[in-house]
């Protein structure tokens, strides 16, 4: 039987996630929930090893993870956080301050919602649309077009997202869009950053637990070639807390028989070979070239560009963009964050002097307490500042 | 933002589909859907496009699944975000037909069954 009341260790080993007290929420199955808490106590019970490092890369499992009080159920020694998995919080200030330079110029910056408030070197699109320029929140890259379609004003949509966002994009760029549209991408690949990262010495990986979503579209083989360079076992698990259990009992299996190999827990909506008419789209729009990944580490091909064939709607070719007016800055608060060592599994949010106190969700400092998917974020709406 | 939603198709108009998510109406494009779509089927919609048809027989565990994820009251942030996706549909444009079964990967099939795991 699983206790609700135990907390294991976080990376710095005395910190747990989001102290969820009364606002856990029911299982689904209880019964399930507990056999796989069982299980799992079983499999690191067998290990021997004072700790567990298991890492997953998105944010909805942590919303799920925290939501559901998942850490408080999972044996002493697993130690479990969340990488790179926020594309907003991995989109690098000099990409914000290329937007915030254009909607400056007098352009239209559609843009997702998680984006407005991310902060640039000295701006956030949000500071500059409160200086009167045109930025507009989209649900979809859709919207951005419709948007295009109906003024004669230049139409820049500032893209973020990994896969599964990146192939709607694809999608819009492939449809003829109106002339006055253009993308300025800051779309992401994860697996080369979770090669980077396990490549980390003081991340220390033992296995990935990979997001669901990501591989409906580009499928559970893709991540066949990571195991291999990282010789890390990867798990592709759901979303749902009971999902999230399963993909965690089948991991740290593997964990425990020291198999560098990849799993589905995910068969319901993961394949091999993943959606392969909306990767058709992604990779006939898109390339990868290296870049930074803001805080992380400067990452090989990972960062999705439009390729030259699409220069016709790529923002950076269509614009010659000059940021030098919003690419310096005094020292801020911004300095102090630690939003990077987060995404990079380096630090709990709570390692931070600021989380919850100079930065909360309605006066963020770093981009890690913006986005819904951002670790400060979750852990500050499930709970807040744990007690230690 | 990243985790999607599942609606009924009610109508296909070429790479456009009306879809019902829990009586929102909204229009959702077909462009990225892995298999071809109509009216009836259920779609798992991500920024307004879909990328998965569901297969019939994992439609109402998927429902019951959204459905125990969206509880907690209106303020909780999952279910904002999974709102948000609801919100987030629109308009029009190619799909191909891939049938795949389900992936291998079976060990870990085995260990989910052992467990009594539909997943």
């Amino acid at each position: 039987m699983s206790d609700r009341d135990r907390i294991p260790g976080g990376p710095t080993g005395d910190v747990t996630g989001p102290d969820i007290g009364d606002n856990a929420l029911e299982f689904r199955d209880p019964e399930k929930a507990d056999a796989l808490a069982d299980r799992a106590e079983e499999l690191v019970a067998a290990m021997d090893v004072d700790e567990v490092s298991v890492m997953h890369v998105c944010g909805s499992h942590e919303q799920s993870i925290a939501k559901f009080g998942l850490r408080s159920m999972l044996p002493e020694g697993v130690d479990l956080r969340m990488g790179p998995g926020c594309p907003v919080c991995v989109t690098d200030m000099p990409e914000v301050d290329e937007a915030v330079a254009l909607a400056t110029e007098g352009h239209t910056i559609a843009t997702y919602g998680d984006m407005l408030h991310v902060p640039g070197t000295s701006a956030s699109l949000s500071d500059v649309r409160a200086a009167g320029a045109d930025v507009r929140v989209v649900y979809s890259a859709a919207e951005a077009v419709e948007i295009a379609a109906e003024t004669d004003n230049e139409v820049v949509f500032f893209a973020t997202g990994f896969e599964t966002t990146a192939a709607p994009t694809a999608a819009v760029i492939r449809s003829d869009p109106p002339e006055n549209f253009s993308v300025l991408s800051a779309h992401k690949y994860v697996p080369p950053a979770m090669e980077v990262v396990a490549a980390m010495p003081d991340t220390d990986v033992d296995g990935f637990l990979a997001a669901g979503n990501a591989a409906t579209i580009t499928g559970w083989g893709l991540f066949e070639e990571l195991v291999e360079e990282t010789d890390t076992p990867i798990t592709v698990g759901g979303f749902e807390p009971l999902d999230v259990l399963a993909g965690l009992v089948v991991l740290l299996r593997d964990i425990r028989d020291g198999e560098a190999t990849v799993r589905n827990a995910y068969p319901r909506c993961v394949t091999e070979e993943g959606n392969k008419p909306a990767q058709e789209q992604l990779w006939e729009v898109f390339t990868t070239e290296s870049g930074e990944w803001r805080g992380i580490a400067y990452v090989p091909e990972a960062n999705l560009v439009l390729r030259d064939e699409y220069a016709h709607v790529d923002a950076n070719e269509r614009f010659d963009i000059d940021t030098t007016a919003f690419a310096t800055n005094g020292p801020s608060l911004s300095d102090e964050c630690i939003c990077g060592d987060i995404m990079a599994g380096r630090a709990d949010p709570t390692d931070c002097e600021m989380f919850g106190e100079e930065c909360t969700p309605e006066d963020p400092v770093g981009a890690c307490m913006v986005s819904s998917e951002g670790t400060c974020k979750i852990w500050h709406e499930y709970g807040g500042r744990p007690d230690l | 933002m990243c985790l999607g939603v599942p609606g009924q198709v009610t109508q296909v108009d070429g790479l456009t589909a009306d879809v019902d998510f829990w009586g929102v109406k909204k229009e959702v494009r077909l462009d990225t859907v892995d298999e071809p779509v109509e009216s009836g089927d259920y779609i798992l919609n991500h920024v307004g496009f879909a990328i998965r048809r569901i297969p019939e027989s994992e439609i109402d565990e998927t429902l019951t699944l959204y459905e125990s994820m969206m509880g907690g009251g209106p303020d909780d942030m999952l279910r904002e975000d999974l709102m948000d996706e609801v919100e987030a549909a629109r308009s029009k444009s190619t799909d191909d037909e891939v049938d795949e079964e389900p992936a291998d990967a079976q060990d870990a099939e085995d260990l989910l069954d052992e467990l009594d795991i539909n997943v």
